[in-house]
């Protein structure tokens, strides 16, 4: 690895650092009647209103169409989260000290499947919201009516828009991976360069030209 | 084809001649009113979502409340319950309120409110509290002005009409009330016409600048005439207040001719800065007092009375240099200080000129001791040494000036119905303006501070007649804004009041809009009767005494069947909205209560003792329209005969039994992680 990729990498795994104090994730919801809106941000460890009643709010309303509590300690990925990150920044950090290429495709490739792991995992949570509904609590019943929000973007859940979108944590993230992901095809690049270079030098020692090999 | 266009032009000719006769009629028929000048619908145009520039606050007059609109649009935005029992918010009904209106005579549901006063810094309205009097029982509240709720009321003791009330000090250390009626002090039982003798009146000031601690902190007591209004002194004037007084006459009987004799009747100048030297001084004696303060506590929202049973009292004799009486033409009502505090303006409701004394006349005045007698000890000064000019043909009835901060003056006419406009220091008329009909005070937002906002001035008048839809004999009062921008005034606005606003204040909204509270922190609720959450509600009985504790959530209640009260009980149900969202708030009414409802702020607990009187099942419902389930947010109490062994039963929901099944899980594994350790 150059030492420019071992700094890439240094600052992705610094980056990662800061899922720790930022959301991740937004879901904004506005209504008629809420014009200011109710908001949840989506943290790499617990679920939390944009005001300290939002979430309570949130679920209060969801009680009329039988929606499960959306709390923290319901959803157990949570817990593991901050876990996972902190393997990553620890491996990320190891990466950039050895500075071994092999090391560095596990690592992005880990990071790679955590990040797509955990969107299927959101997504498969707000399927679930959405759809396993309590249905003899639920007040609003409309047959066939799911309030699944959406993992970007907008929707309309009744008289709720619906708006998510990733949160500064999650570009953090987001940019720690593309800082990895520059850094892996710098080192891809050189590599392919440099057993280019070696096939050469192969031949040129063969050749008998020694002194060119000592350069690689 | 030819037959319909004939008709057609038939019609239009019939139109023609029907508009034409209409133009001359509404030429023709005389207006009784002043046209609003032409662009006014766009000064007082506020468009739907926008919001007022000001927050004025009318005092309800004999509603005992005070009404807040918007200016310049004029819409009402809320009435504050203050001194009058109000069933529509529960105020003095539900058991958390009550003691707010615990007074000597007892538990007073009414009052009669008349000066609204903004709290003031350096001079200045800062946003902070409103005060109002309560003329009838003499009283004063405050109410905060991030929940526009009445927070406390101090009762005036060894007063009876609290009418030169509660205007404040530059700095709210004081506010104060005048005796408007004269009696014996302390009151006791006198012949009527021994007035002149037995009959005194007090000028109380009461500290104010502590939220919750409200207190006499003198009084002085006076010769027995009326006091009628008062304004502190700012700038060069800070640390003298100043009262007007009629009936100097000492009249009893017919007051409406025996107390216009007077060429001259008093403005009472008084040095409270002397006041308390004198206490410091030991000059003071305290005077036996029973008077009632009551508080509204923040966190448990349930008030407290408490009994206190002396004053501190003055007399002017034994402090000399405290009290000083200045001659004004005839039955002086408002007594208002200009901003800069020189000049101190009268009204002689039967004055043909309005007076103007000035602040340093009266000092130099005193100085030079130009008195023209006393009254009872109290020095009376020269009218020509403290008289700094005269408005010349004001108008008729001079009742209240306010002041624009530009140097120019308002004053209300009352029996010329209009205000007029006058210049201070040359002391000229400059314009006037007709109002409908008979205008009592008029309010410049900050118009009696050292900085009125002047842009506008309200009229607040007392006769209405023909200005709206008529609604019987009984009308509603009227209010007119008027645009005081420029060199001349200019109408703008009428809109019905509701009550009799006497007085008004005003100030930019901005100074409050955004501290406003929007809910109550439930974890914060203290009441006695509070439920955090829907698992603690419950039903219990000591006695004949059962208590309900109920959590209003939309769109139900927890619990919402009880049973097990027997008639005769005296049943409380203490009802906690344990919403955390603005404006969803619940109401809670029981068939067959005596009282009134109780309405529930999000975060807030309130109380409505009810008793039975015959068996049955009684509903019970919420009364605000809170959700789209509104109509389902209902609940039943059974009744059974004294006696009876129906057991006390409520009801759990199934989300209040999963809540408690949970913390029970929790409990038990916190217990088992203890024992292991």
């Amino acid at each position: 690895m150059t030492r420019l990729s071992r700094l890439l990498v240094g600052a992705a795994a610094l980056l990662l650092a800061a899922v720790y104090v930022l959301p991740l994730w937004h879901v904004r919801l506005i209504a008629p009647q809420y014009p200011e809106g109710l908001g949840m941000h989506i943290h790499v460890n617990s679920l939390q209103g944009a005001t300290e009643t939002d979430l309570n709010n949130i679920n209060e309303l969801n009680h009329y169409i039988g929606m499960k509590r959306i709390e923290t300690d319901a959803i157990p990925e949570l817990a593991i989260m901050p876990w996972i990150v902190a393997v990553l920044i620890g491996g990320g950090l190891l990466v950039a000290a050895i500075g071994k290429r092999r090391p560095l495709y596990f690592w992005l490739g880990a990071f790679g499947a955590s990040g797509v792991v955990g969107l299927i995992d959101f997504w498969r949570w707000e399927y679930d919201y959405g759809h396993n509904l309590d249905m003899a609590e639920a007040i609003i019943k409309i047959p066939g009516m799911s309030y699944q929000p959406p993992l970007i973007g907008s929707k309309q859940l009744l008289n709720f828009t619906a708006t998510s979108w990733p949160g500064w944590g999650g570009v953090a993230a987001g940019a720690a991976f593309a800082l990895g992901l520059t850094a892996t095809v710098l080192v891809i690049a050189a590599t392919r360069k440099s057993r280019a270079m070696q096939a050469t030098t192969s031949t040129y020692a063969r050749k008998g030209n020694v002194h060119l090999a000592a350069a690689s | 084809m030819k037959k319909t266009i004939a008709v057609r032009s038939l019609l239009v000719g019939a139109a023609s001649a029907l508009a034409a006769v209409s133009l001359f009629y509404s030429c023709a028929v005389p207006k009784t009113a002043n046209l609003a000048a032409g662009d006014a619908a766009g000064k007082v145009y506020v468009p739907p979502g926008s919001y007022d520039q000001y927050y004025a606050f009318l005092s309800g007059g004999y509603n005992g409340q005070i009404g807040v609109y918007g200016l310049p649009s004029g819409r009402l935005l809320k009435f504050v319950s203050v001194f009058s029992q109000n069933p529509e918010t529960g105020w003095g009904y539900n058991e958390e309120s009550k003691p707010m209106l615990q007074t000597t005579y007892g538990f007073i549901p009414w009052d009669d409110t008349h000066h609204p006063e903004l709290s003031q810094t350096d001079g200045v309205p800062d946003g902070r509290w409103l005060f109002i009097n309560g003329n009838n029982t003499p009283r004063v509240a405050r109410i905060d002005l991030t929940t526009f709720e009445t927070t406390e009321i101090l009762q005036i003791p060894n007063s009876a009409g609290g009418h030169a009330s509660p205007f404040t000090t530059p700095n709210t250390k004081y506010i104060v009330s005048a005796t408007r009626f004269s009696v014996p002090i302390p009151n006791n039982d006198v012949a009527i016409e021994s007035y002149k003798k037995n009959f005194k009146g007090t000028l109380s000031f009461i500290t104010a600048d502590q939220p919750g601690k409200m207190d006499i902190a003198f009084q002085i007591l006076l010769p027995g005439f009326n006091y009628d209004l008062g304004h502190a002194g700012k700038g060069p004037s800070d640390g003298w207040f100043f009262f007007t007084s009629y009936n100097s006459e000492q009249a009893n009987e017919k007051l409406e001719l025996n107390a216009s004799q007077n060429d001259k009747d008093f403005i009472a100048a008084v040095n409270y800065r002397q006041a308390e030297q004198c206490i410091a001084q030991g000059k003071s004696r305290t005077a036996p007092a029973e008077y009632f303060h009551n508080v509204m506590d923040e966190k448990s929202h349930q008030a407290r009375s408490e009994k206190k049973t002396s004053v501190t009292m003055l007399d002017p004799s034994s402090c000399p240099g405290m009290v000083y009486y200045l001659p004004t033409p005839k039955s002086p009502h408002g007594v208002d200080i200009d901003p800069s505090g020189e000049y101190i303006v009268a009204g002689g409701k039967l004055a043909t000129v309005i007076p103007v004394h000035s602040f340093s006349k009266l000092q130099k005045a005193i100085a030079d001791k130009q008195f023209d007698g006393d009254v009872d000890g109290i020095p009376v000064l020269k009218y020509s040494a403290t008289i700094a000019g005269e408005v010349q043909k004001p108008g008729l009835g001079p009742l209240h000036t306010e002041f624009d901060g530009k140097g120019n003056a308002y004053t209300s006419m009352f029996i010329s119905s209009e205000i007029v406009k006058w210049k201070l220091g040359t002391w000229e008329v400059l314009d006037r303006m007709p109002v409908y009909y008979s205008v009592g005070h008029l309010m410049i937002p900050g118009g009696d501070s050292k900085k009125p906002w002047g842009q506008y001035v309200l009229s607040l008048n007392k006769i209405t007649k023909d200005r709206y839809l008529p609604t019987g004999p009984e009308l509603s009062q009227s209010a007119q804004l008027i645009d005081i921008s420029g060199d001349k005034m200019k109408m703008l606005l009428d809109f019905p009041t509701i009550g009799e606003p006497h007085y008004a204040q005003a100030l930019p909204a901005a100074l409050i809009k955004d501290k406003q509270l929007k809910y109550y922190k439930l974890s914060e609720n203290t009441n006695v009767g509070v439920v955090h959450a829907e698992k603690e509600g419950g039903i219990s009985r000591n006695g004949r005494r059962v208590d309900i504790k109920m959590a209003a959530i939309r769109s139900h209640f927890a619990p919402d069947n009880l049973e097990g009260v027997q008639v005769g009980d005296t049943v409380y149900f203490h009802v906690t909205n344990i919403e955390q969202d603005w404006d969803i708030v619940h109401g809670f009414a029981v068939l067959g209560a005596e009282n009134s409802e109780l309405i529930i702020a999000p975060g807030a607990t309130r109380t409505l003792k009810w008793i039975p009187k015959a068996t049955g099942v009684y509903p019970f419902y919420c009364t605000d329209f809170c959700s789209a389930l509104h109509q389902e947010m209902q609940g039943y109490v059974r009744v059974s005969p004294a006696g009876s062994n129906t057991p006390l039963i409520a009801n759990i929901s199934k989300k209040a039994a999963a809540q408690i099944s949970k913390n029970e899980k929790e409990h038990a594994q916190h217990s088992a992680a203890g024992g292991g350790r």
